[in-house]
C-alpha cells in the first residue's frame, strides 16, 4: 500500500533571511521539490508614484533615492534624464561625465551587493559578502566625498549635478580604480572555479532567451540568457556613445552565467570610469534653470541601464510645477516575473539561489 | 589507566594522579565499607570533572570560532566583553538564561522539551573515553571507538525529535534532511576508522595513541583522514554540509522554534560535539597527546586548536551543497573510497602479519599517499554531481491558490 | 575539478586571516567624515535670515516650521523677526534642498551624526537650539567652505563672516 502524501505550502518570507527585504513566496512543495510558486509583493509599498504627483520636480529626486536604495545615483540619473527629455535641455558636458562616473560606481556597488548576497544565499557564510562590502564601503566613501551622503544621495539635479566634484575626489577615485581590479581577481579566485559553486549553479534554472524576452526582462538577467541588449549601447544616453566598453553576454542563461555576467560587468564599469576620468572636461556642471521647473504640457519617457536593468520614468506634465503622472518602470519588479518559470521543478535550495541570482531590490519592486 | 607514559611529568604526577590517589584515600577512609563505594565515589568525581570541563571549555571554543571566522572575513570579531571578548560566551549564556522560554502552542511539549537534553547528553558521554594525557582517561574502554561511534548517533534522534515536535514547516524540512543526511554520513564515518582500527589492532583509544608513537596515523591513513574529516563536518552540520541549519534556506532549520536556554543547549551540544570530534581527530590521526618536551595535555590542546581552526577556515570559505548532492557525495564518493581504503589497509596489515613485523612499517606511508592520490583522482573522474534533473510537472503548475482567493475562501468559511 | 578550485578559495581566505581587519570599533575609533557630509545640527545664522521661508517651501516633507512677525525696531532693515524656526529632524532625510533654496546663505547642513534621543520630540531642533549650537557648517552646496569644513574640531564654531557666502 503506498503511503499517502500531500504537498505542503510554505510561506517563504516576508521575514525570511534570504528574501532580500520583505518579499513573500508561497511555495507548494512535494518533499523538497517545488511544484508551484506564487510571489506576493507589496510589503514595502510607499506609493512613490502617487507621492510624486504632489511634489515639485526638484523634490521628486529625493523620492527616487528610495527606489533601488543600493544604487540611488542611477535612479537619480534615470529621473533627471527623463525630465531633461521633457524640457528639451541637455546637461553640460562636465555634468554628464560626472553622472556617468557616479552611475558606474553605483553599478559596481550594486553588483557587489548582488553577488555578495547571492553567495550568501548559496551558504558561503558571509565571507565573500564581507569582502564585497569592504569595496562597496570605499565607493560609499567616494560618494560621501561628492555629495555628503552614503545611501540617499539626491545629488543629481535637472540640468546637471548639484555641485562640482571636490578637488580631492579624482585622486581618491584613481586610487580606487587602481586597487579594484586586484579585488575582482580575488573574488574570481575565491569562487569562480569553486566546485561546490559550479555544481550548485551550472545548469540550474536555465532561462532561455525566448522566455527572457517574452517576460520583458532586462539587465544582467537578460544578458546572461544571451540577448545583447544594453541601453548604454542600444539607446545611448549621456555620453555612453563615446565610451569604449563591452557588454558581457552569457551563453546558456543558467545561474552560473548570471554570476559571471555580473563579475564581468564590474570590470567593464571600471573601464568606463577610467575613460571618463581621462577625458573629463572642465566647465559648468549645472544649467541655469528656474528653481521651480514648469515643463511644457506633454509627456516623456526616459530610461537608463540601471544596475538591475532598464529603469524608466514616464512623466506626464500638465504645465504645472508637479507632474500630472509619473510611472516608474522598475527593473527588479519585471525581472521577478520570470521567477516561477525558472524555479518550478527545482528544489528549495535552488529557489533561494535563483532568487538571489536575479538580484532584486524590494524597494524598487514595491515602490 | 594506560601505563604507557615514559616519565610522568609534574602535571601528570600531581594533577592527574590526584583523582586515583583521592580514590585510594577514599578507599582507605571507607576501609570498613564495601569496595564498590570507593569506585562509585571515584566515578562521580571523575565524571563530574570530565563532563563539566568540556562544558566550560565550549564557550571558549565558540569564542575561537567567532574570532577566527572574523579574521578570515577581514573583521574584528567579538571584543567587547572581557579582554579580547573572551567572556563573550559567559555574556551569551547569561543572556540566553534570562530570555523567555517559549514553547509553541501546537508543539508536542514533551518531545519538544526533551530534545535539547537528548542532543546534549550523548555528546558529553564521549569525553570520558578520550585519553587526555599519559594516564588521564576516565574510562579506557577496550571498545572505545565503537562506543563513540554508537553514542554519537543518538544525536540524530534528538535532532529529528526537535524538528518534528516543533510543528513548524522549516523545522520539519530540517528534520527530514537530518534523517537523510546524518544517517548516510554515519557509514563513511565508521568505515573510515576501520583502517585505523586495523593498523592498531584494537578499538581502545589509549592503545591507538600508543601505536602512533613513531608516526601519526594521518601519514598511514590519508584517505581515512579525508573521509573522516568530511563525514565529521557533515555530522557537525558545518558548511559545506550545514543543510540542517541552512540559515539562508530554512532560517535555522530544526531549532527554529527554540529560544532561550533550550536553544543554548542545542548550541552547547553542537560545539561540545565539535570539541569532542576535534579531540577524536587529534587522538586518532595526530598521535593524540604524544609529543616532545611539552606535557601531553598541552600537545593535545595545540592539536585540537589547529584542527578546529581548519574546520573554521573551511566553514568561512565554502558555499553549501544541495540535498541531493550531499547524499550523492556520501554514497557515491565517500563510501566507495573508504571501502577501498579498508581493502588496501587490510592487505597491508596482512603483509605485516605474514612477515611477522612487530610494527606497521613506516615505508607504507608514501605508498599509501600515492594510493590515496590515485584513488581520489579516479573517484573524482568517476563521480560527478549529476546535472540537476528538473522535474517539471506542468499539470501541477497553477495548483497553488492565489493569496486573494485563499483569503476570500477563508472569509466565506468564517461566515 | 579534483577540488583544486576549493583549494584556491582556501588560499584566499587564509591570507586574510593574518591581515589587519578593515573594520573599526565605533565609539573608540571614529571614521572621519568628508567636508561635504550632510548631517545633524543645521547651522543657521539668524542675522542673515529674513524669514522668507524658502526652506520651508522647498522641503519635500514640510518639516520646517517658521512663524515670523514684523520686527519691532525699524533698524534691522525692515526684515522679519522669527518667533519659531523648528526643524523636525526625526523626519528629515538630509536632502539639503532647504540649503539649496536659501537665497541668503543663512542655512547650512551640519557635520555631526550623533544625536540620538529617547523621544520623537527630542529630535525636533528648536530655534533656541539653533541659535546656541556650535556652528560647524558642512560644505555641501557651499563650496567656499570646502577647506574649512575638513578641519573642524570639537570646539569649532564659525561666525557668519568665517562661514562666508
Amino acid at each position: 500500500m503506498p503511503i499517502k502524501t500531500s504537498p505542503i505550502i510554505v510561506n517563504i518570507g516576508p521575514h525570511h533571511p534570504s528574501t532580500h527585504g520583505v518579499f513573500r513566496m508561497r511555495v507548494m512543495f512535494d518533499g523538497e521539490n517545488i511544484i508551484d510558486l506564487e510571489p506576493v509583493f507589496g510589503y514595502l509599498h510607499r506609493g512613490t508614484e502617487k507621492l510624486a504627483e504632489e511634489r515639485t520636480y526638484a523634490q521628486i529626486i529625493t523620492l527616487t533615492d528610495r527606489l533601488d536604495y543600493l544604487a540611488s545615483m542611477s535612479n537619480n540619473l534615470a529621473y533627471v534624464v527623463s525630465v531633461e527629455k521633457l524640457l528639451g535641455v541637455k546637461a553640460p558636458e562636465r555634468a554628464m561625465y560626472i553622472r556617468v562616473i557616479m552611475a558606474e560606481l553605483m553599478r559596481i556597488a550594486s553588483h557587489l551587493i548582488g553577488l555578495g548576497s547571492f553567495l550568501n544565499d548559496l551558504g558561503a557564510l558571509a565571507t565573500p559578502w564581507m569582502y564585497m562590502f569592504r569595496e562597496r564601503e570605499k565607493i560609499l566613501d567616494l560618494c560621501e566625498m561628492v555629495c555628503g551622503a552614503r545611501i540617499t544621495y539626491s545629488y543629481m539635479r535637472v540640468g546637471g549635478v548639484s555641485m562640482d566634484l571636490p578637488p580631492e575626489f579624482m585622486g581618491a577615485l584613481r586610487q580606487f580604480c587602481d586597487d579594484f581590479p586586484h579585488r575582482i581577481d580575488e573574488y574570481e579566485k575565491l569562487l569562480r572555479e569553486n566546485e561546490i559553486l559550479i555544481s550548485r549553479t551550472k545548469g540550474v534554472a536555465v532561462l532561455s532567451a525566448e522566455t527572457a524576452k517574452n517576460n520583458s526582462l532586462s539587465g544582467p538577467v537578460l544578458r546572461a540568457s544571451g540577448v545583447n541588449w544594453d541601453l548604454r549601447k542600444s539607446d545611448p544616453y549621456e555620453i555612453y556613445d563615446r565610451l569604449d566598453f563591452e557588454v558581457p553576454i552569457g551563453q546558456t542563461g543558467d545561474t552560473y552565467d548570471r554570476f559571471l555576467v555580473r563579475l564581468e560587468e564590474l570590470r567593464q564599469s571600471l573601464k568606463i570610469i577610467n575613460q571618463c576620468v581621462k577625458d573629463m572636461p572642465i566647465g559648468e556642471t549645472r544649467l541655469k534653470l528656474p528653481a521651480l521647473i514648469r515643463p511644457p504640457k506633454g509627456d516623456a519617457y526616459g530610461h537608463v541601464e540601471a544596475p538591475k536593468g532598464e529603469l524608466g520614468f514616464y512623466i506626464v506634465s500638465d504645465g504645472t510645477i508637479a507632474p500630472y503622472r509619473l510611472k516608474i518602470r522598475a527593473p527588479s519588479f519585471i525581472n521577478l516575473t520570470a521567477l516561477r518559470e525558472m524555479t518550478v521543478g527545482y528544489k528549495l535550495a535552488d529557489l533561494i539561489v535563483v532568487f538571489g541570482s536575479i538580484d532584486v531590490n524590494m524597494g524598487e519592486v514595491d515602490r | 589507566m594506560s601505563p604507557t607514559g615514559p616519565n610522568p611529568n609534574w602535571f601528570e604526577r600531581w594533577v592527574l594522579d590526584f583523582i586515583p590517589s583521592t580514590a585510594n584515600a577514599l578507599k582507605d577512609l571507607l576501609g570498613h565499607g564495601p569496595d564498590w563505594l570507593a569506585y562509585i565515589l571515584f566515578a562521580l568525581i571523575g565524571g563530574f570533572i570530565v563532563v563539566n570541563l568540556p562544558a566550560l571549555l565550549t564557550p571558549l571554543f565558540i569564542w575561537i570560532e567567532r574570532k577566527v571566522l572574523a579574521r578570515v572575513q577581514h573583521r574584528v570579531g567579538p571584543n567587547r566583553v572581557g579582554p579580547f571578548g573572551l567572556l563573550q560566551g559567559v555574556a551569551d549564556a547569561v543572556k540566553l538564561m534570562t530570555k523567555e522560554d517559549l514553547v509553541p502552542d501546537s508543539a508536542d511539549k514533551l518531545v519538544f522539551n526533551l530534545a535539547p537534553l537528548m542532543a546534549a547528553i550523548p555528546v558529553f558521554l564521549v569525553f570520558p573515553v578520550i585519553p587526555y594525557s599519559a594516564r588521564a582517561t576516565l574510562a579506557d574502554l577496550n571498545l572505545g571507538l565503537l562506543y563513540i561511534i554508537s553514542i554519537t548517533s543518538v544525536t540524530e534522534v534528538a535532532i529529528f525529535a526537535a524538528g518534528w515536535s516543533s510543528n513548524n514547516k522549516y523545522a520539519l524540512f530540517g528534520a527530514m534532511r537530518a534523517v537523510a543526511m546524518l544517517i548516510s554520513y554515519e557509514i563513511p564515518l565508521a568505515l573510515s576508522l576501520m583502517g585505523v582500527v586495523l593498523i592498531a589492532g584494537t578499538m581502545q583509544l589509549s592503545v591507538i595513541v600508543d601505536t602512533q608513537r613513531y608516526m601519526p596515523m594521518i601519514l598511514l591513513q590519508p584517505i581515512g583522514f579525508i573521509v573522516f574529516v568530511t563525514a565529521v563536518s557533515a555530522e557537525l552540520n558545518r558548511t559545506p554540509f550545514d543543510l540542517l541549519e541552512a540559515e539562508s534556506e530554512l532560517t535555522t532549520g530544526y531549532h527554529v522554534e527554540y529560544s532561550g536556554m533550550k536553544w543554548g543547549v542545542f548550541m552547547l551540544a553542537e560545539y561540545a560535539a565539535a570539541f569532542a570530534y576535534s579531540l577524536l581527530i587529534a587522538t586518532l590521526f595526530f598521535s593524540g597527546w604524544k609529543g616532545p618536551l611539552l606535557p601531553g595535555f598541552v600537545w593535545l590542546a595545540i592539536k585540537v586548536f589547529f584542527i578546529w581552526c581548519v574546520f573554521i577556515w573551511i566553514r568561512g570559505t565554502f558555499p553549501r551543497l544541495r540535498v541531493d548532492q550531499v547524499m550523492a557525495f556520501s554514497w557515491k564518493f565517500l563510501v566507495p573510497l573508504s571501502l577501498m581504503n579498508v581493502l588496501v589497509t587490510a592487505v597491508e596489515v596482512n603483509i605485516q602479519a605474514n612477515q611477522g613485523w612487530e610494527f606497521f612499517p613506516m615505508w607504507f606511508a608514501p605508498i599509501n599517499l600515492v594510493i590515496a592520490v590515485v584513488l581520489i583522482v579516479i573517484m573524482s573522474k568517476l563521480f560527478k554531481f549529476e546535472g540537476q534533473t528538473r522535474q517539471v510537472l506542468p499539470s501541477r503548475m497553477g495548483t497553488i491558490i492565489p493569496v486573494t482567493q485563499a483569503a476570500e475562501r477563508a472569509a466565506s468559511k468564517a461566515k | 575539478m579534483y577540488g583544486l578550485g576549493l583549494l584556491k578559495g582556501l588560499s584566499v581566505t587564509i591570507r586574510y586571516a593574518f591581515k589587519k581587519p578593515f573594520t573599526v570599533q565605533y565609539p573608540e575609533t571614529k571614521l572621519k567624515t568628508q567636508p561635504r557630509y550632510r548631517g545633524y545640527e543645521f547651522v543657521w545664522y539668524e542675522d542673515r535670515c529674513t524669514g522668507c521661508a524658502s526652506c520651508a517651501k522647498y522641503c519635500p516633507l514640510g518639516i520646517i516650521k517658521i512663524v515670523t512677525k514684523r520686527a519691532p525696531e525699524a533698524n534691522i532693515g525692515g526684515k522679519y523677526a522669527l518667533d519659531i524656526f523648528d526643524i523636525d529632524t526625526g523626519r528629515c532625510m538630509f536632502c539639503a534642498l532647504c540649503v539649496e533654496a536659501c537665497p541668503y546663505d543663512a542655512l547650512f547642513m551640519g557635520v555631526n551624526y550623533e544625536r540620538a534621543s529617547y523621544t520623537r520630540g527630542g529630535l525636533v531642533v528648536h530655534i533656541d537650539e539653533l541659535r546656541n549650537a556650535k556652528k560647524m557648517p558642512s560644505a555641501f552646496l557651499r563650496p567656499n567652505l570646502e577647506v574649512q569644513a575638513g578641519k573642524y574640531t570639537e570646539e569649532s564654531s564659525l561666525n557668519p563672516n568665517e562661514a562666508g557666502r
